[in-house]
């Protein structure tokens, strides 16, 4: 089902038309209100006017993090501060966080696509959407929240934690729909074994994960320990927050990017130079529509692809690839370049181990050490030493064969990895470069 | 009857070990015997305990590995050449020790060796034929 026919199944032109008069607007706006913008316009020799097609988008500078941060709080706001009614910011991982604001149209709008992600992803008036998206400063809760009002489902607003009481309404509340980041939804089924609690008793039938990258091999585990269709949705705080793309639970392939609002486009990492359709890269946002805080060109460090076929779900708009990991979450391990999601399929190919995992990455002299650490469970748990450390010892041989790249396999106690209730921490980097 | 042995994965941080021994306190669970066979990362501990099930079941309940393995119990003569009397009849018989450890009782005179063997149903038989008496595992855990 689709919630909005008009925009969402459009004439590619159409669209296109659309998403230049927005585009030309957004320009010129923040280039009349937005002194970071004018002043970077303009060290780029161009102005609003030049913008006479979609292609001359790539006329205009990227926005990075950095920039953000350098504009910390307000100054990358579009409005007044009496027209703000809802400030959100992202975690600050590094420093200061990223703050960013909405208009009460911008909340119209974000509440509307995160209505076509729910419907999208199956959700229809009558399910309950059980919540368990961090409520804050955090994006994830209130979009879908407002999302699911829109829509006209019931949600439930439990947010992270507390996981048993979480098991607990599940049972008793009957909730459709489930809404949490990946790593969350396997420690929720996790606790809901402990308690006893089998999920093919409950109602769900669609759960909507991200906040975090995922692999396909987390998603088959997903559905089969949840008993649910578990779909990949995509955004961020400084383009809207949750609901900037979404998969359709008719193809699961590929998450539609709602264009009406966002421009995507793909481009190399280290060049900048946009790339076709098909070809992987950085994606980059142009916002459209927002009031707020606009974004042109923003740099998401996220690596992505773009695909143009059209989807048997009806939708025309652009779908993109799975996200394959952050340009900044990228390990250089002795000049092999290793996404996290990467070690992630090799562990869940193998067939058995859990889906929690952590690398830890120490620089012994001058050599990169990455140690993978996965725990033991009681299937492969045998009394010999040798038996457990041939196990150790496979993965190592599988990882250096799909990636190229050595690692030391540790086992650990079940549980021995810590769970957590929003995004999962699956890196520590010791190395201080 | 054979014996059986719980082994637990453990891994080689500090205060992982009194972990297991406070569990077996707090269940009123005397260790009979154990050993610790241990790399850089992990460990494994094997016992034999006063009782099997509740051992097993408390150590699960606090989010521990747990795996009942079979194991021999040998009465070895407790003089010079009474273990190497047994091995040497092992050894004979192509049967191969994974590893063994003392238990920490007697049995009248004789010590008692703990195996495990790849084969310990062949590993009864010789032990058998060659008169040596192999401690039913009942016997070993009130001992």
């Amino acid at each position: 089902m689709i919630f909005n026919e008009e925009f969402e199944t459009m004439p590619r032109e159409a669209l296109e038309a659309i998403q230049l008069r927005r585009l030309q607007a957004t320009v010129a706006r923040v280039y009349n209100t937005v002194p970071f913008y004018r002043r970077r316009f303009e060290e780029a020799g161009v102005s609003p006017a030049d913008i006479r097609s979609l292609a001359d988008l790539s006329r205009l500078p990227f926005t990075t993090k950095t920039d953000l941060r350098d504009n910390y709080p307000f100054g990358m706001f579009a409005v007044p501060m009496d027209n703000i009614t809802r400030i959100h910011a992202s975690s600050g991982t590094t420093g200061k966080p990223t703050v960013v604001g909405y208009t009460a149209r911008d909340i119209q709008a974000w509440a509307e696509l995160m209505a076509r992600t729910l419907m999208a992803a199956g959700a229809r008036r009558d399910d309950i959407v059980h919540n368990a998206y961090g409520y804050g400063l955090f994006t994830g809760g209130l979009g879908v929240h407002y999302g699911a009002e829109k829509l006209g489902a019931s949600v439930i607003p439990i947010s992270g934690g507390n996981t048993k009481r979480q098991v607990m309404i599940m049972k008793d509340f009957g909730p459709t729909i489930l809404t949490c980041t990946p790593s969350y939804a396997l420690h929720v089924a996790e606790v809901a074994a402990e308690m006893g609690v089998d999920f093919g008793d409950l109602k769900f039938k669609a759960g909507i994960f991200g906040a975090e990258p995922w692999s396909e091999q987390m998603r088959q585990e997903i559905e089969r320990k949840l008993n649910l269709k578990a779909m990949d949705i995509y955004g961020l705080s400084e383009v809207m927050g949750p609901g900037v793309s979404i998969e359709c639970i008719e193809a699961q392939n590929g998450l539609h990017v709602f264009e009406d609002h966002f421009i995507p486009e793909i481009i190399h990492p280290q060049t900048g130079q946009p790339l076709p359709c098909g070809t992987p890269g950085e994606l980059v946002f142009t916002t459209i529509t927002k009031e707020a805080f606009p974004v042109i060109r923003y740099r998401t460090r996220d690596l992505s692809v773009l695909h143009a076929e059209p989807c048997r779900c009806g939708r025309t708009l652009v779908r993109m690839g799975r996200i394959q990991g952050r340009s900044d979450d990228m390990l250089i391990i002795r000049g092999v370049n290793v996404f996290p999601s990467q070690i992630e399929s090799v562990i869940i190919d193998a067939g058995h181990f859990e889906p929690h995992y952590q690398l830890v990455v120490d620089r012994l002299g001058n050599m990169d050490q990455l140690t993978v650490r996965v725990e033991v469970n009681e299937a492969m748990f045998s009394d010999e030493i040798k038996n457990l450390q041939t196990i150790e010892r496979e993965l190592e041989r599988n990882i250096r064969e799909t990636l190229g790249v050595s690692t030391q396999v540790r086992l650990v106690e079940p549980k021995g990895i810590q769970r957590s209730e929003g995004k999962a921490v699956r890196v520590i980097d010791n190395r201080k470069l | 009857m054979n014996a059986e042995q719980i082994s637990v994965f453990l891994e080689n941080t500090p205060g992982r070990l009194v972990e297991v021994t406070r569990i077996f306190e707090a269940g009123r669970i005397n260790i009979r015997a154990l050993s610790l066979a241990d790399t850089s990362d992990f460990g494994i501990l094997r016992l034999i305990v006063s009782d099997n099930e509740a051992a097993k079941r408390l150590l699960k309940q606090n989010g521990f590995t747990v795996r009942i393995t079979e194991v021999v119990a040998v009465e070895v003569e407790d003089k010079p050449g009474g273990l190497h009397r047994i091995l040497e009849a092992l050894a004979e018989a192509r049967v191969n020790v994974e590893y063994m450890y003392a238990f920490v009782r007697q049995s009248g005179q004789n010590a008692i060796m703990i195996f495990r063997f790849d084969d310990s149903l062949r590993a009864s038989d010789v032990l058998h034929a060659r008169g040596m008496r192999v401690v039913d595992g009942k016997d070993l855990y009130a001992m």
